[in-house]
C-alpha cells in the first residue's frame, strides 16, 4: 500500500516537476512570477487533445506539436505583456501576467464552447505491470520516462551549452551579464521558451494520465506547482525538481490517509511549513541583506 | 426628473453601487499593507471571508446588534491576520505573498470541510441588516481614518519601511512590530467589510472569497495608483463597474478585462493615479486660476 502510494505520488510529482521548472527559471532570470504559467501548461494539454483526437497522431508527435504551440505562445506572452514592464514596479508585471492568464483562459473557453471538462482519449493501451509490492501502469511508466527524459536534457542544457552558460550568468546577476555581453533579451526569451515545453509536455502527460482536461486546469495545478518550486527553493532547478516530487507524494499520501476533503490545502500548509523553517525553501540560497 | 429617479430607486443599480462599497473598504484595507508598508498580500479574500463568516455566526447564534457583530467580524479577521502575520511577516517579498495566498486557499478550503459555516452548500439566512448609507458611513470612516494614519508618525515609519527597511530599521523602527501593526489594521478593516458583505448578501459561499477574489482585491490597489488613496478609490470604481459596462459584449467580457489588465499596466505601470498627488494638483490647479485673476 504504502509504496504503491509511493509511485503514485512520484508520478503526480514529476507533473507537478515538469512545470515547477518553468516558474523557478523565468523566477531566476527576471525575478517575475509567471501566473501565465499554468495557462501555457493547459493549452499544451488542449493542443495534445487536439492532435491526438482529430488528426489521430501518435502521441508523442501530439506532444511535439503541443510543445511547438506553447514555446512561440510563452515567447510572444513575454515580448508583449512583461518585456515593457521589467523596469517598473514588481507589481506591474505580475498584474500583467494575471490579465494574461485571465485572458487565455476566456479565449480558451470561447473557442472550446463552455467550461466543462473534454475526456482526453485513451490513446495508450493500457497494461498493468507488477513490481513486487506494486503495480505500475504503462501511462504512470511513460510520465516517468519522458519526464525525467526531459529533466535530464534540461540539466544538459543548463550545464554545457553556451545558452546554458549564458541563463547560469544572466540569473547570477542581470546587469553584469548584459555588460559581459550577452543578450539579455534572448536568453530571457529562451527561458520562457524551455519553461513553456517542459509545461506543454507536463500538459499532455497529464491529461493522458486523468483523461481529462479543461480550460481552468492551469489556474489550481500552476499555483500547486508554483509552491513545489518555493518549497525547493525558488531559482533552483534541482530544488524544482525536489519540490514537486515531495510535494506529489505528500498531496498522494495525505489523501491515502482520509485528508481527501482537504487536498487542496494540503501543498500550502507544507509550503507555510517548510518557509516557517527555512525561509528561502529546501535547497533555496539564504537571502543576503545588503545596504 | 421622473427618469432620474427611477435609475435613482432601482434596486439593481443601488445594489451594484453598494458592492463597490463593500469593495472599497477591502481594497483600502490592502491599501494600507501593500500601498503603504510595501508588503505583499495576496490572500485579502480570506480576511474578508473570515470577518463575514465571524460576523454572520456572531448574529444568528448571538442575535447582537449589527454594529456588534461588524467589529466582532473585524477583530476575527485583525486576529488572524496577527497571527498569520508573526511568523510570516520575516519573509520578504514574494515569499509574503505565496504564503498569504497559501493562507487564503487554506481558509477557503477550511471553511468548506467546517460544519458550522454550512460547508461548500454556503451559510444561509443571514439577516440582512447593512444597507448602501451603512456602508459609504464606514467608506467615509475608513477613507478617514486612513488618510490619519498615513499623515501620523505610525504612517511614517511604514512609507519608511517601504522604501527601505534596513534604513528605517537603523532610524530606531522595529520592522516586524510596524508590520504586524499594519497587518493588523488592514486585516481589520477587511474583515468589516465582510461583514457589510454577509449582511447584504445574506448569503456566504467560501467560493466566492478564492484567490481570484485576492487577486481583484489588488488589482483595484495596483490599477488605481499604489499608495494613493483616491487611486484605490478610483481603482476600485472603475474594476467594479466595468464588468457591468462591460456586458454588452457578452461572453467577450472577461477577455477584455484580461487585455485591458494588460494594457493598462503598460501604458501605466505605476497605475492610473500612481506618482500623482490628487490634492497638490488641485491645489495647484486653484492657484493658477487665481494668478490668472
Amino acid at each position: 500500500m504504502f509504496w504503491q502510494q509511493l509511485v503514485n505520488g512520484l508520478t503526480l510529482g514529476t507533473t507537478y516537476a515538469l512545470i515547477a521548472l518553468g516558474y523557478t527559471m523565468v523566477y531566476g532570470i527576471i525575478q517575475l512570477i509567471n501566473f501565465a504559467h499554468g495557462e501555457v501548461y493547459m493549452i499544451g494539454a488542449f493542443v495534445g487533445l487536439i492532435m491526438v483526437a482529430v488528426y489521430k497522431v501518435n502521441f508523442f508527435v501530439a506532444m511535439l506539436v503541443a510543445m511547438g504551440v506553447c514555446v512561440p505562445l510563452a515567447v510572444l506572452i513575454e515580448r508583449v505583456a512583461y518585456r515593457p514592464l521589467r523596469k517598473s514596479t514588481r507589481l506591474a508585471p505580475l498584474i500583467s501576467a494575471l490579465g494574461v492568464s485571465i485572458f487565455l483562459q476566456t479565449l480558451v473557453t470561447l473557442i472550446k464552447g463552455g467550461p466543462n471538462p473534454l475526456a482526453f482519449p485513451q490513446v495508450i493501451q493500457d497494461t498493468v505491470y507488477v513490481l513486487g509490492p506494486v503495480k505500475f501502469s504503462t501511462v504512470q511508466c511513460i510520465i516517468l520516462i519522458v519526464a525525467s527524459l526531459l529533466m535530464i536534457f534540461l540539466q544538459f542544457t543548463i550545464k554545457y551549452t553556451k545558452m546554458g552558460k549564458a541563463m547560469r550568468a544572466t540569473s547570477e546577476d542581470y546587469e553584469t551579464a548584459g555588460l559581459m555581453g550577452i543578450n539579455v533579451n534572448n536568453v530571457v526569451s529562451f527561458t520562457f521558451a524551455v519553461g513553456a515545453a517542459l509545461a506543454a509536455a507536463g500538459g499532455v502527460l497529464v491529461g493522458m494520465y486523468f483523461n481529462s482536461i479543461h480550460p481552468f486546469m492551469g489556474v489550481s495545478v500552476g499555483l500547486k506547482s508554483f509552491c513545489a518550486a518555493v518549497l525547493g527553493g525558488i531559482g533552483s532547478i534541482p530544488g524544482a525538481m525536489l519540490g514537486g516530487i515531495f510535494l506529489g507524494i505528500v498531496e498522494v499520501m495525505g489523501v491515502a490517509a482520509g485528508f481527501d476533503s482537504y487536498k487542496e490545502a494540503i501543498a500550502f500548509g507544507l509550503l507555510i511549513l517548510v518557509l516557517l523553517f527555512k525561509p528561502t525553501g529546501l535547497l533555496g540560497r539564504p537571502i543576503q541583506r545588503k545596504v | 426628473m421622473e427618469a432620474v429617479m427611477s435609475i435613482l430607486t432601482n434596486p439593481y443599480y443601488i445594489q451594484v453601487v453598494t458592492m463597490v462599497g463593500i469593495s472599497l473598504i477591502a481594497a483600502l484595507g490592502l491599501h494600507l499593507i501593500t500601498g503603504i508598508t510595501g508588503q505583499f498580500s495576496f490572500g485579502h479574500a480570506a480576511f474578508v471571508s473570515i470577518g463575514a463568516y465571524a460576523s454572520a455566526l456572531v448574529t444568528i447564534h448571538l442575535h447582537l446588534p449589527f454594529v456588534l457583530s461588524m467589529l466582532a467580524g473585524g477583530l476575527a479577521a485583525a486576529l488572524c491576520g496577527v497571527l498569520l502575520g508573526f511568523p510570516s511577516l520575516r519573509l520578504t517579498g514574494d515569499y509574503l505573498g505565496i504564503t498569504t495566498l497559501g493562507f487564503g486557499e487554506i481558509v477557503r478550503v477550511v471553511f468548506i470541510n467546517l460544519k458550522i459555516t454550512g460547508g461548500a452548500g454556503g451559510l444561509a439566512g443571514i439577516p440582512r441588516e447593512s444597507n448602501i448609507f451603512l456602508v459609504y458611513i464606514v467608506v467615509v470612516l475608513t477613507i478617514w481614518g486612513m488618510y490619519r494614519i498615513q499623515n501620523s508618525r505610525f504612517g511614517r515609519a511604514l512609507v519608511a519601511i517601504r522604501e527601505d527597511e534596513i534604513a528605517a530599521e537603523t532610524m530606531g523602527i522595529n520592522p516586524l512590530l510596524y508590520k504586524i501593526k499594519a497587518f493588523a489594521i488592514g486585516t481589520f478593516v477587511a474583515g468589516v467589510s465582510g461583514s457589510l458583505f454577509a449582511h447584504m448578501m445574506q448569503y456566504l459561499n467560501p467560493s466566492d472569497f478564492g484567490f481570484a477574489r485576492s487577486f481583484e482585491i489588488l488589482n483595484f490597489v495596483v490599477l488605481g495608483g499604489l499608495g494613493s488613496i483616491p487611486g484605490t478609490i478610483l481603482g476600485t470604481a472603475i474594476l467594479s463597474l466595468a464588468p457591468e459596462f462591460l456586458r454588452f459584449v457578452k461572453e467577450y467580457r472577461m477577455l477584455i478585462y484580461g487585455a485591458l489588465m494588460v494594457t493598462m499596466m503598460i501604458f501605466r505601470p505605476n497605475g492610473l493615479l500612481g506618482g500623482v498627488d490628487v490634492i497638490r494638483v488641485l491645489r495647484g490647479y486653484r492657484n493658477r486660476r487665481e494668478a490668472r485673476r
